[in-house]
């Protein structure tokens, strides 16, 4: 998973919601020539082993370079006018994106360095947000979130934005 | 594409040396205190980066951006800190903090015995070749940007 974490954090700093969904990526670079002992299959945009094992690579791990070039989208930079907090943290193990709303709601997101398209995530997040929180007659303001709507659709933007890298227009 | 401004720190706090190239706007407080909370700000930024890191972490915090300005941070084994605020263009430039560190500081202040450790640096040959070699840096235009 290279999307480690999302907090959501109300205007007085509190912690209003928190989501880990980090499993350990295991990343073994191997340099094979043709022809290689393992079947690879292009599955979800990414090419996966399919078959066979080999000095610590086995089903399930993904390609990450070809000859040096790689494989995995590049990422963005955000561009605001006039001034603002700290938008991007960067560290050699994750990146961590924050989007700060008008109205004083700081969405945070850490993410692998590689990962692409983490602008449009937090927008989606604010999207999902005021639809399955703000909207639901139950929610207080600035309380923590417990809307089981708004952990499902969270979830499967996560997923959407690991795969895809990026959102389309009007998703 | 430009350099605002560079901050040397060494590993108790104390500013070691300050220069800025093109800064629109000054903090509204003594430089004394602009360096406590630099530094103050860099001490919890790393602290922060260590506790939140899901892996184990080998350099560290490398940099932050805002929509203004970028911040880029290097820290030596002996906590000596280079820090450096450039404009949003500019990618990863660590190797020209290390090059800041080794082949200036370390060559100019720690070898020179007429430097005393610990303050300010006050050389002025260390002062002029910092500035030239920042402004030969591809980055740096003269213009403000």
């Amino acid at each position: 998973m290279a999307i480690f974490s999302v907090y959501v954090v109300n205007k007085a700093g509190g912690l209003i919601y928190q989501l880990d969904s980090y499993a350990p990526r295991a990343e073994a670079e191997k340099t094979f020539s043709y022809p290689l002992d393992l079947l690879l299959k292009l599955h979800d945009e990414r090419v996966l082993v399919a078959f066979g094992q080999r000095d610590g690579i086995r089903v399930g791990h993904a390609v990450l370079a070809i000859n040096g070039k790689d494989v995995n989208g590049k990422y963005t930079a955000d561009g605001k006018e006039g001034s603002s907090g700290i938008e991007m943290l960067e560290t050699d193990t994750f990146k961590l994106h924050c989007f700060q709303t008008l109205t004083g709601i700081k969405f945070v997101v850490l993410a692998d360095p590689r990962q692409a398209g983490i602008d449009s995530l937090l927008r989606k997040i604010y999207e999902i947000y005021s639809d399955f929180a703000l909207k639901n007659p139950f929610y207080s303001l600035e309380m923590p979130i417990r809307c089981e709507l708004f952990d499902q659709n969270l979830k499967l933007a996560l997923e959407v934005a690991e795969k895809a890298g990026t959102f389309g227009p009007g998703s | 594409m430009t350099v605002h401004n560079l901050y040397l720190f060494d590993r108790n706090g104390v500013c070691l040396h300050y220069s800025e190239w093109h800064r629109k706007k000054q903090a509204g407080i003594p430089k004394e205190e602009e360096f406590k909370l630099m530094y103050g700000m860099l001490f919890s930024i790393r602290s922060f980066v260590s506790k939140m890191s899901p892996l184990d972490m080998k350099d560290g915090f490398l940099a932050f951006q805002t929509s203004r300005y970028k911040l880029h941070y290097y820290e030596t084994p002996t906590g000596i800190k280079v820090v450096m605020n450039t404009d949003l263009g500019v990618g990863p430039i660590r190797d020209v903090l290390h090059h800041i560190y080794s082949a200036l500081y370390v060559e100019l202040v720690v070898k020179n015995p007429l430097c005393p450790l610990g303050q300010t640096v006050q050389s002025e040959l260390f002062r002029s070749r910092l500035d030239s070699y920042i402004r030969s840096l591809p980055f740096f235009s003269a213009r403000a940007g």
